[in-house]
């Protein structure tokens, strides 16, 4: 195992800079998650970490040892893609077995090692399939597998999840993480799905158009956004936010004042943004009256979207709800989880 | 409704020719018909003949009577027979070893980044565009004994002194036609093998690289297994346009020098009508069948779904 150290990486292909100097920290060990939408550089990212793009400026280090102009297989790394890449003329167990028959490994050794993973990943009666013959989920965790029997460094993980159900994917993203805790290798997972990064990291990353927005633990992203990028990104529902202006005795969007526990002083009469998440608003006699639009219950709570005055906003209770479509509830933001953003940087300011 | 239902009765119990008319088996044979008859006039019909000439001594101009087997009786007595069936296996398989090998090498290369790829591919379509008799004709002069091109060029770099026999001496033109039918079978080979390329994913030769392959062992373990049902049925396409070809050794030596480069297409019709023998010339082309047979179920065999093809079974 070892730590993984992105130190100021930048990517061009030709004039057009994708990736304008990340840096990232990865402990030995670690679970770190590369979090963001859709050409957000996280996937290159990943493949130059794997050696399967260039780096064109930076530096990677794997361990101890610059890894930038070493050959990928020479990193001491494995990687799950995204559509598997699994050998489709091979069964499990040579898809398994490949990396360890080129390095001439006995075949005593392979066997075992081969064994061991299909064990793990409770592969054992698939052994001699080909992966024409096998689910999507059970493609899936070949292709662990093949990561696992190399015992590598550092495990690369590109959206192996994609692919799957919504149900299988629930299920994978324990086995992925139970995984993990039993084999503790440092692993780099990337996805554009931030209930996996939420549910399965140690450290995510969120990363916005070849740059880092914020860096941490996932409560910590969940509770402390530095930024409305991140404020917006994570958790779902979304963030409900409201533009208006800081005053004295709260936040005014338009005729109506929100409450804000605490606003640095400096910042009163500036224009900026009112983050709620949707499980923060209360139902209380003395809240503010909003128009129900939609009721959704899920069973376990209940999804309101709602117009407060020209604003839309979705609030979520674990309370069930009799309103219908056109009443009126009053609900109330709770202050102390208010976040407020200032409205020409987006950065977080209270 | 009512209207409609009292026109339902009324068809109902008619005639049987509408409804055999109305199944889709009925339609579907009705659409194959033209096909049908098109097979039957220009495939079985002649191939029927064929066979049946051979059987024949039928000559120009004068009906034959049934002689069984009299015709290959001779064949089997004839040395230049057997010589054109060593000069058509040889022509066949080092015609094909040989397109084989450079259609996929040029296939690899242009599937790789190279500047003016697609420009690449158009221009190695020409041989396969230029009507064979055309390019044979340049063949020709290629391959002329004073003004060849490839003569005159080393002569001028000073590695020989007279001019090459291309066409005159037996091993030159055993050479010179196997050549030109390479170059003419390239593209096929290559197109083809490049579509093939093309359907292997990227990343399983990531997988490779990471899993610790070298480009060769990418090309051993990755991509020539994956490869393989295309290269079985190229390869029977090649063999079976190699193994009948008659255009282009007839315009560059007839079958000559001294039988050297007679096939047994041309032999065929040297005997048939030149030499106005149709039995005996519909006898040598009958002689061809069973080792076209052999190819065909060599690549039945070759061409059957390989297991890993297949889907799940459960």
């Amino acid at each position: 195992m070892a730590s993984v150290e992105i130190r100021d990486v930048r990517k061009a292909y030709g004039s057009q800079q994708v990736i304008h100097g990340v840096s990232i920290d990865i402990q030995d060990g670690e679970f770190v998650i590369l979090v963001g939408p859709s050409g957000c550089g996280k996937s290159t990212l990943l493949r130059m970490v794997a050696g399967l793009e260039n780096i064109t400026g930076g530096e990677i280090r794997i361990g101890p040892r610059v890894v930038n102009n070493v050959a990928p297989k020479e990193r001491d790394i494995a990687m799950v893609f995204q559509n598997y890449a699994l050998y489709p003329h091979m069964t499990v167990a040579d898809n398994m077995a490949f990396s360890l028959m080129l390095k001439k490994a006995p075949k005593a050794e392979i066997a075992e090692k081969v064994n061991r993973a299909a064990e793990i990943l409770g592969l054992t009666p698939l052994l001699d399939r080909y992966p024409r013959q096998l689910s999507g989920g059970q493609r899936q965790r070949v292709a662990m597998g093949r990561a696992i029997v190399r015992d590598p460094q550092v495990f690369l993980f590109d959206e192996p999840l994609s692919n799957l159900d919504a149900k299988l994917r629930v299920s994978m993203r324990g086995e992925i993480k139970a995984l993990h805790q039993r084999l503790k290798t440092t692993t780099v997972y990337v996805t554009h799905d931030q209930i996996e990064a939420m549910t399965m990291a140690d450290k995510i990353v969120v990363m916005h158009d070849g740059i880092v927005e914020q860096m941490g633990a996932p409560l910590d992203l969940y509770d402390r956004p530095v930024n409305l990028f991140v404020a917006g990104f994570i958790g779902s529902p979304a963030m409900n936010v409201l533009e208006g202006t800081i005053d004295s005795s709260g936040f005014r969007v338009g005729n109506m004042v929100l409450p804000v526990q605490s606003a640095p002083a400096a910042s009163v009469g500036r224009p900026a943004y009112y983050g709620i998440r949707p499980e923060h608003f209360q139902l209380r006699a003395d809240g503010m009256p909003v128009e129900v639009i939609v009721v959704e219950p899920t069973g376990s709570e209940t999804q309101v979207v709602a117009r407060a005055g020209h604003e839309e906003i979705i609030c979520v209770f674990r309370e069930r709800i009799s309103a219908r479509p056109g009443e009126t509830i009053l609900v109330a933001p709770d202050p102390a989880l208010v976040h407020l953003f200032d409205r020409d940087s987006g950065r977080r300011i209270n | 409704m009512a209207d409609a239902a009292v026109q339902d009765r009324i068809l109902l119990p008619s005639e049987p020719k509408a409804s055999l008319l109305k199944s889709r088996g009925m339609v579907g044979f009705l659409f194959m018909l033209p096909a049908l008859a098109f097979l039957l006039i220009f495939l079985t019909y002649p191939l029927g003949l064929g066979v049946w000439l051979g059987f024949t001594d039928t000559r120009i101009g004068r009906d034959g009577i049934w002689i069984g087997l009299e015709n290959y009786q001779l064949l089997w007595e004839d040395s230049l027979f057997w010589l054109s069936v060593f000069n058509t296996l040889l022509y066949t398989i080092t015609a094909s070893i040989l397109k084989f090998a450079l259609g996929l090498w040029l296939a690899l290369i242009l599937n790789e980044h190279l500047p003016f790829k697609s420009f690449f591919r158009a221009v190695l379509l020409l041989p396969w565009v230029v009507p064979t008799v055309l390019s044979a004709i340049a063949f020709w002069w290629i391959y002329d004994s004073q003004f060849s091109v490839i003569s005159w060029g080393l002569i001028e770099l000073g590695i020989i002194d007279t001019p090459i026999n291309f066409l005159g001496d037996m091993e030159n033109a055993r050479a010179s036609v196997i050549a030109a039918n390479v170059w003419r079978g390239i593209p096929f080979v290559a197109i083809t093998l490049l579509a093939g390329l093309q359907t292997i994913s990227p990343s399983l030769h990531e997988a490779a690289t990471l899993d610790g392959a070298t480009g060769w062992q990418r090309f051993r373990h990755i991509t020539l297994p994956m490869l393989s049902p295309l290269i079985a049925v190229v390869m029977t396409f090649s063999v079976l346009f190699t193994f009948t070809d008659f255009q282009l050794i007839y315009v560059l030596t007839r079958g000559g020098p001294l039988n050297a480069t007679h096939l047994m297409a041309t032999l065929s019709f040297q005997r048939a009508i030149p030499g106005g023998q149709l039995g005996e010339g519909a006898a040598i082309a009958v002689a061809m069948i069973p080792f076209l047979l052999a190819a065909i179920l060599f690549s039945y065999f070759g061409l059957q779904r390989r297991k890993w093809q297949q889907g799940g079974a459960d």
